[in-house]
């Protein structure tokens, strides 16, 4: 019968734990663990040739996360796709949660002090909204994405937690949200003149979000329009950030040489700004390098997300791999002068525990996709779809 | 059912290749600006961050030197210790200061001055506690050092005037740059920098400056200095040495110290080298450079004797009788008088309504021109002075260098002033009266001039040349120092003849007996001077006084209304070398108070003269010879 359930142990598609370790996408946790070792090294020389503060404590940070990560990617698939609602509500009720009660964290109210821990639920969301729109879109056939009334749940799913974390304010996560939210809509295979309509529609809005812009955003976007307008002021980062890459040349200043990051003319050189500082100490070779691996990186996820055979697992494919792509496009575009500062990390190099954990849990998530690739789930979710 | 989700793959296969594509494409764009940035524009952002990081940063060039005319250091610069903290250093600046406190004195209010400014800095400034450290207290920092952290011992350099108060005058002296002398050059913006404020070393200020030298530093983005990555040393200022004579011009400062208010100028007079310059009282130079305190300001500048003013220069005196050779020799010159015309002196000559006085109530009978400076009878002088008038006695004063500046290289050089008939009617509107002749031929009335003047017009008198007065061996420019070209001055338009009848009558003042100045005579044979006393009115003396209690006599008044005591001469007699001036104020008979001066400076010139004998002029040190000697001070102190 179509619609029984298997326990575990009758499951046909059960794989054993040993197997599925064996299985485990290596090359892709090598690739992973390069980058944070990039990031290590990185930090080491923000830190002047120091292990603290900040190396060592990414490296634990990595450590848990790396196990984290072989966990959730040796959970079955299908695990995920049953709690993506319930996360996505969890996340929401928690975004909601910082609304009324939020610590205060560089002007805008992100975290939740759980006391042992600082949870920030914008983070959690981002890995929620994928796999919710996964599950939503899971169930879905080509001709049902063409139905308007279909499309309204899965935008108000995107919709809701943007517009929380935008009141945060935080427009670089909302901004990450509704463009990886966009992904899934389009995989799912939303018909292309809707999304020109919303688009086209967004920037109809500008003139009108503009007015409910923070201050602080409004300078960011002047100033990336315009950084040598105020080169001590607002648009000392960008013009630092430009002159040290710039400076770097071809094969850069080397290793802890980098005059711009060490004498601290450039800015929070740690976090959002230390691929600067790469671009500073090993030059435009350093940077393409870094850039392949990324390349790379992406290109697993893609790889990953043909090779699998059931809907949900290619959507949250694509879909963490987008979330991954856009931090990366982001925050390079950003310190290179391309778009705003809008402090969003660079994944897996930059210091910061919160986004390190975000991101090796969408990578468990991947590779669990990758895993259990041959898992075949039906559209209702609680169905092999065998017989 | 398959059928569809096979249907749903080749949607999703198709966007997904396309969305991939979409990203490579945002990829490249990035390796795109990256290679803008690194590649195409990387030039241009090397030299931005080079900017950020590179500070120039200027040295102070140390001062020239100032020497006398045998190289005898006149102005130096001296090491100058004083002690810095380092907030960031030390654990608790108090109890640094307060530890400190028991080995140098301090005082409470220095350690609330230290800890407010170190509390205004960035922690790594340096703040300075206390300057002008002596080498004792230098050593007892030192060896308590590790009690001490974040103190920094650091040697600077300060102007020091070995001689003080001796040529305090001449010498002027430095101190800080003021706000409206800034002219744009960095170097005076450093702090601590002292540029000439009076004297010889304001006038020579660019000179003895030096060009600074240029430290390229590593800072960061606070503008602390990480190291030190090129340095050019500047080139030090000048030497600057001096035609005078060091033991002369103690010598003199000695000699006027008995007055209350005096100057004297002793010179050459072949090339107006001026061989001692002195003003009295005077006033000590150091305590300017490291900045004046009010009190001692408002002393000096209320002292009722002046002793900022440089009176040699800058004090302008009536001359009195000394003015009398040159209304003689206006008179020879024109030929209106000959020497051995007599007139005759019955004690004063009516002119008009009004009756001009000799100083000798008696008279001095009959005068011819000889007698005439030898009694210095005011009558002669209202006689003739009728005869030539005031426009030639004023043409010859210019002509010996009255009335006009001397040009020598001080600052704020009076010009003294010879009066005219234009010069009356258009300064005052008024016409010349007759009478105004007469006493302007005893160097009374409107005639002003400075010692310095006085001592020039002696100078011409005893060589017959334009000799014009100068405080440098060395011609001396903003661009450096050359050797002066053995300066020819000009003949005076007077003729020989003339002059020598001035000098023999002056010969007749000093060593004739009964002469006025023959008690102020050098008895030394062969050092024989010949001069001219002067007693000048500084008051009016009524009908009324002459009448009742007879002329005061100088003790019988306030020091301010006696007369100024002068003198001038040359010496020796036969063959001139030196020319001296003196004038005391309010000091009483020139030849009484004056006179003795005079001799005293003049013997002493010619004695140090005979005992330098051996010293001959191509064996005096020049510039090149003299480099400022603060580089070997340092081997020697450090």
């Amino acid at each position: 019968m179509a619609m029984s359930k298997y326990r575990i142990g009758e499951d046909p598609d059960y794989v054993p734990i040993g197997r599925r370790l064996l299985l485990l996408n290596w090359t892709l946790v090598l690739l992973i663990a390069a980058l944070s070792g990039i990031g290590f090294a990185m930090l080491y020389s923000a830190a002047n040739g120091s292990l603290q503060p900040w190396a060592e404590r990414q490296m634990m940070r990595f450590a848990v996360g790396a196990v984290l990560m072989i966990v959730i990617a040796v959970t079955d698939i299908r695990v995920w796709l049953k709690l993506a609602y319930f996360s996505y509500f969890v996340a929401l009720v928690l975004l909601v949660g910082v609304e009324i009660k939020g610590d205060i964290g560089m002007g805008a109210q992100r975290w939740i002090n759980l006391g042992f821990f600082q949870l920030q639920p914008s983070e959690l969301m981002k890995i929620s909204l994928v796999l919710a729109l996964a599950r939503y879109f899971h169930g879905l056939t080509v001709e049902d994405t063409g139905r308007i009334t279909l499309l309204i749940p899965p935008l108000l799913m995107v919709l809701a937690p943007a517009a929380l974390v935008l009141r945060q304010p935080d427009l670089g996560t909302a901004l990450l949200l509704i463009a990886g939210g966009g992904v899934i809509f389009w995989l799912a295979g939303v018909r292309m003149w809707k999304f020109a309509l919303i688009l086209g529609s967004a920037l109809a809005a500008i003139p009108i979000g503009w007015q409910f812009l923070r201050d602080y955003q409004k300078n960011r976007v002047l100033t990336f329009l315009n950084p040598e307008n105020d080169p001590l002021g607002a648009g000392y980062h960008i013009t630092q950030s430009k002159i040290a890459l710039g400076s770097g040349g071809l094969f850069g200043k080397g290793f802890m040489l980098g005059s711009q990051s060490h004498l601290n003319f450039l800015p929070e050189k740690q976090t959002d700004f230390i691929f600067t500082m790469l671009g500073e100490e090993f030059g435009l070779v350093g940077g393409l390098a870094l850039l392949a691996l990324y390349a790379l990186v992406i290109t697993y996820g893609y790889i990953i997300a043909l090779r699998c055979r059931n809907q949900f697992g290619r959507l949250v494919a694509i879909g963490v791999t987008s979330t991954f792509f856009l931090y990366v496009f982001i925050n390079i575009a950003m310190v290179m002068g391309l778009i705003p500062v809008v402090g969003v990390p660079l994944p897996l190099v930059s210091y910061g525990g919160t986004v390190m954990m975000t991101i090796l849990v969408s990578f468990g998530l991947l590779m669990s996709v990758s895993i259990h690739r041959d898992i075949r789930i039906s559209r209702q979710g609680n169905d092999d779809g065998r017989n | 059912m398959w059928h569809r989700d096979s249907d749903r793959f080749r949607m999703f296969t198709r966007r997904a290749l396309m969305l991939g594509a979409g990203k490579g494409v945002l990829l490249t764009g990035l390796a795109a600006r990256m290679y803008y940035l690194q590649v195409l524009e990387s030039d241009r952002y090397r030299t931005l961050a080079d900017e950020n990081r590179i500070s120039h940063r200027l040295l102070p060039p140390p001062r020239g030197l100032v020497t006398d005319r045998f190289g005898e250091p006149l102005a130096i610069n001296r090491q100058n210790y004083h002690i810095m903290i380092v907030r960031e250093q030390t654990p608790d600046v108090r109890r640094t200061l307060e530890i400190l406190d028991q080995i140098i004195e301090l005082g409470p209010d220095t350690i609330e001055r230290v800890e407010r400014d170190v509390a205004r800095r960035r922690s790594f400034v340096p703040v300075t506690v206390r300057d002008n450290l002596t080498w004792d207290e230098v050593a007892r920092v030192g060896v308590n050092a590790p009690d001490l952290p974040g103190l920094i011992i650091d040697a600077g350099r300060s102007r020091d005037y070995p001689e003080g108060p001796h040529l305090a005058h001449t010498l002027g002296y430095v101190a800080a740059v003021s706000e409206k002398e800034l002219t744009g050059d960095p170097l005076l913006e450093l702090p601590g920098f002292t540029i000439g404020k009076s004297g010889v070393e304001k006038v020579y200020d660019l000179a003895l400056r030096g060009t600074a030298g240029t430290s390229q530093v590593e800072v960061n983005a606070l503008g602390r200095v990480i190291r030190e990555l090129e340095r050019e040393e500047g080139d030090s200022g000048n030497t600057v040495v001096m035609t005078l004579d060091l033991e002369l011009q103690r010598y003199a400062n000695q000699r006027l110290s008995d007055q209350e208010s005096a100057s004297a100028v002793v010179m050459d007079i072949h090339n107006g080298e001026v061989l001692a310059l002195a003003s009295h009282p005077t006033y000590d130079p150091n305590a300017f450079t490291n900045g004046i305190s009010h009190k001692l300001w408002n002393s000096l500048v209320n002292n009722p004797y002046a002793p900022l003013s440089n009176k040699a220069v800058n004090g302008t005196y009536a001359p009195g009788s000394t003015f009398k050779m040159c209304v003689a020799l206006a008179g020879l010159e024109a030929g209106i008088i000959s020497p051995n015309q007599k007139f005759f002196c019955n004690g004063y000559l009516d002119l008009g309504n009004a009756r001009f006085h000799c100083w000798k109530r008696g008279g001095h009978g009959w005068m011819n021109m000889h007698d005439s400076l030898k009694h210095s009878c005011d009558v002669y002088y209202y006689e003739i002075s009728q005869k030539i008038g005031i426009d030639r006695i004023a043409a010859m004063a210019h002509k010996l260098g009255l009335g006009e500046e001397t040009g020598i290289d001080l600052p704020n050089e009076r010009s003294g002033l010879i009066p005219t008939k234009d010069w009356k009617e258009i300064q005052l509107g008024k016409r010349w009266q007759g009478g105004e002749t007469l006493i302007a031929s005893i160097g009374q009335g409107y005639v002003l001039a400075t010692p310095l003047q006085l001592c020039t017009m002696t100078a011409r008198l005893a060589s017959g040349k334009a000799v014009k007065p100068h405080l440098t061996r060395d011609h001396v420019t903003p661009d450096g120092v050359s050797s002066r070209e053995a300066e020819e001055f000009p003949e005076l338009q007077v003729s020989r003849a003339n002059l020598a009848r001035i000098r023999d009558s002056m010969n007749g003042v000093t060593n004739e007996i009964r002469g006025t100045g023959y008690g102020a005579r050098i008895k030394t044979e062969g050092m024989e001077m010949a001069g001219k006393s002067g007693t000048s009115q500084v008051r009016r003396i009524t009908m009324r006084e002459r009448q009742t209690t007879g002329v005061l006599g100088n003790d019988e008044l306030p020091w301010k209304y006696r007369d100024h005591a002068l003198f001038v001469a040359f010496a020796p007699v036969d063959n001139p070398r030196y020319a001296c001036s003196v004038v005391v104020e309010h000091g009483g008979g020139g030849s009484g108070v004056a006179g003795p001066i005079v001799r005293d400076l003049l013997q002493k010139a010619q004695e140090l003269q005979s005992a330098r004998q051996g010293i001959s002029a191509a064996n005096l040190p020049n510039s090149a010879q003299l480099r400022p000697r603060t580089a070997q001070n340092n081997e020697n102190e450090g």
